[in-house]
């Protein structure tokens, strides 16, 4: 499988003034280090804070909930926020299992970003 | 309590071979009548073990060997299940200090042993002859995922 068919598919796009980035893909070994990268130089909102849409996102391993902490901590830092929007249950999944679910502000939708 | 159908795959430890395995699984699994979750469940275990294998075991080395086998373990239908062992030829560790960090201790890495223990009914590590680890998970017909809500969590 050639190294692109593997790469995550990672765009920010403007709802409601506010950018999302928006994630395709698999998150695992390979593909986390792509996604640290990239999210960490996403553009923020007004206020610092990060808006993640994870519902392209059908598989994440712990690679990928351990660069999510990495990042969350890193946009807190700055005062910031992570804010992780549409997870697919596969993935709301592993968040539970490792009781990261409470740890990270989830909403189903970009509508709900507003007041979290 | 008899083994049924095996599937041998050898491979590197390189992480670009694990969404071509992961869709491999997925299809073996399928096709002998795993239920979805149960199948996305001995997914996400295996892939963990194999991500355990490539960075601790080879430490990042993409040449390393590693040997895979699934076995349909045929039974009654509290010992029915699957059996995955995954072997390594790469850096040894004592298996009683393979654990799962306290999932209170929230910082990145960590995770994956907690995962492979909640994904299956069984996880036992030993040094393998002749060098490197070998896991064994199993997985009975009865078993979903469980999730620990003990403790204060995150």
């Amino acid at each position: 499988m050639s190294d692109d068919a593997q790469a995550l598919h990672v765009e920010t796009r403007t709802v409601n003034s506010q950018p999302v980035v928006t994630i395709c893909g698999d998150v695992d070994l390979r593909s986390a280090p792509q996604l640290r990268r990239q999210l960490l130089s996403a553009p923020r909102t007004g206020d610092g804070s990060l808006l993640v849409d994870l519902s392209g996102v059908e598989y994440m391993d712990s690679s990928g909930v351990g660069t999510l902490v990495y990042v969350k901590r890193e946009v807190e830092d700055r005062k910031g926020k992570v804010i992780l929007i549409g997870l697919q249950p596969r993935v709301r999944s592993v968040l539970e299992i490792t009781r990261l679910d409470k740890f990270f502000n989830i909403v189903d939708s970009t509508d709900e970003v507003a007041g979290k | 309590m008899s083994g049924g159908d095996r599937l041998f795959i050898e491979l590197r430890s390189d992480p670009g071979e694990l969404l071509p395995l992961r869709r491999r699984i997925q299809e073996w699994s399928q096709e002998r009548g795993w239920s979805e979750q149960q199948i996305s469940e001995i997914v996400l275990a295996l892939d963990e073990a194999l991500t355990n294998v490539i960075r601790h075991g080879y430490g990042g080395a993409t040449d390393g060997r590693i040997e895979l086998t699934l076995e349909q373990i045929d039974g009654p239908a509290d010992e029915a299940g699957l059996e995955i062992r995954v072997r390594d030829f790469g850096r040894q560790t004592d298996p009683d200090r393979i654990c799962g960090r306290s999932l209170d201790d929230i910082r990145p890495g960590g995770l994956g042993v907690h995962i492979i223990r909640s994904m299956t009914s069984s996880t036992e590590y030993g040094r393998a002859p002749g060098g490197g680890m070998l896991l064994v998970m199993r997985k009975l017909k009865t078993h979903v995922a469980v999730r620990d809500n003990s403790g204060a969590g995150a």
